[in-house]
């Protein structure tokens, strides 16, 4: 099965798959950070007392949250030129996996504030904090730590699903796979070390989220 | 033109709802087979057996540590060079199934594990085999734990459908995709393929997040 399996090939288009590699994490954390202040803003919107910016944010939430990335992709490449906006196919990945990634996060987010019991606020009220106060020294330093694993199992997703932007034509590391697949019609040894890279990239993620997790479990015992 | 396009894209409507039966048609197909696999999975993933639990770790990690499109163009590309042809439904149904199951084994064995060890000894001490513990005392507890991720994970997997697209399955996706060469209104062709896709998501986020509200 996998007898001739064929290294020195690997080896020959290893700068490819390398430069595949650098373009999968540059767009990873571009849009990971662009995501983590999205989520910031849709969130901070979502549960605002304010229904004019209320509503919307949950309609952008809902409906990123209920169609595939690949149709969201799709809709930004063929329909920000037919509004007169031409950007190269790298930016409207990033802009995709931004505005996906930022619902799902603000999601996480306000999972975590509301995670904080009812009478930590009340105690805020009492003691005579105002809502800044309130935010900044008893609410978020505990949702933090009820947030960071899920926010790392969202990177994860979101490194995955940058593989989809292969099929917009950017050049990372999926399309590198692609390309030498349709150069030298060797998909067993394309596709196994885009594969490989891939889990590379997950074994480090994940044990930092475990690490992250443990730390938190940590936390909470004392 | 905008008018005309929208004509031409109510003409080939049908179009898409051929689509959208073949986008149904794949999702329900790799649910129940992800939910049985991943269940299987699952009870032997927190099962006593190490040897056993460690491997399929190790599978539920390969699975999770790539992406769905990589997986679908090693299955659809590389086992015809090992002798074996595949359609481009069933291919992309053993995606999702090899995919699904391996998600759906994490929520399993986390709801099994969930369980205190006392539930299981007093099975054990009632003289329940294997099976029946299992049946009547562990799974149904679990289920609590299980139910709410497990139906968030469909909505993923409904989601991930569309990615089958890449090797020709005629589903909603690959249709849009057909479509905006003819007619290139973007913005239209994709919000219709959204708002199908939302049709059938959205009930299934509703019944998950109600779920997760009782359950908890």
């Amino acid at each position: 099965m996998l007898a001739d399996f064929n290294f020195r090939i690997i080896f020959e288009y290893m700068p490819l798959f390398l430069n595949g590699l650098k373009s999968t994490f540059l767009i990873s954390i571009i849009s990971i950070i662009l995501a983590l202040m999205t989520g910031i803003v849709a969130c901070s919107c979502r549960i605002s007392g304010i229904k004019i910016i209320k509503y919307p944010a949950i309609a952008y939430i809902e409906i990123m949250r209920s169609t595939p990335l690949l149709v969201q992709i799709y809709f930004l490449y063929f329909g920000l030129p037919t509004l007169g906006l031409r950007i190269p196919e790298i930016q409207t990945g990033i802009l995709a996996l931004m505005l996906n990634s930022g619902a799902y996060i603000a999601e996480i987010i306000r999972a975590g504030i509301s995670s904080v019991d009812e009478g930590q606020i009340e105690a805020g009220v009492a003691s005579g904090l105002n809502y800044v106060q309130r935010m900044r020294f008893i609410i978020l330093p505990q949702a933090l730590g009820v947030t960071v694993p899920p926010l790392l199992g969202q990177a994860i997703v979101l490194v995955k699903d940058s593989a989809l932007l292969s099929l917009i034509s950017v050049a990372e590391l999926t399309r590198s796979g692609q390309t030498m697949t349709s150069e030298r019609l060797m998909p067993a040894e394309a596709f196994f070390t885009v594969a490989f890279f891939y889990i590379c990239i997950y074994l480090c993620l994940k044990t930092f989220s475990d690490w992250s997790q443990k730390k938190l479990i940590y936390r909470e015992a004392y | 033109m905008m008018a005309f396009y929208f004509q031409r894209l109510v003409e080939i409507f049908p179009f898409f709802l051929l689509g959208l039966w073949m986008t149904v048609k794949v999702a329900f197909i790799s649910l129940f087979n992800c939910t049985i696999l991943g269940f299987v999975l699952g009870i032997f993933r927190a099962g006593k057996n190490k040897f056993i639990s460690r491997i399929i770790g190790v599978y539920v990690s390969l699975i999770r540590g790539t992406p769905f499109v990589v997986q679908i163009f090693i299955i659809f590309f590389i086992l015809p060079e090992w002798g074996i042809q595949l359609e481009a439904f069933p291919a992309a149904l053993l995606a999702m199934a090899i995919m699904g199951s391996a998600f759906i084994c994490e929520i399993v064995a986390g709801g099994i594990n969930s369980i205190p060890k006392g539930q299981w000894e007093a099975a054990v001490s009632s003289g329940l085999s294997l099976f029946q513990q299992l049946r009547f005392v562990v799974v149904p507890q679990a289920m609590k734990v299980i139910l709410p991720p497990l139906v968030g994970q469909y909505v993923l997997l409904i989601k991930d459908t569309s990615v089958v697209s890449v090797i020709g399955v005629m589903e909603l996706t690959r249709v849009g995709w057909i479509t905006v060469v003819r007619i290139p209104e973007g913005l239209m062709v994709f919000s219709l393929v959204g708002v199908l896709y939302f049709v059938i998501s959205y009930p299934l986020i509703l019944l998950s997040n109600y779920l997760e509200r009782r359950m908890a």
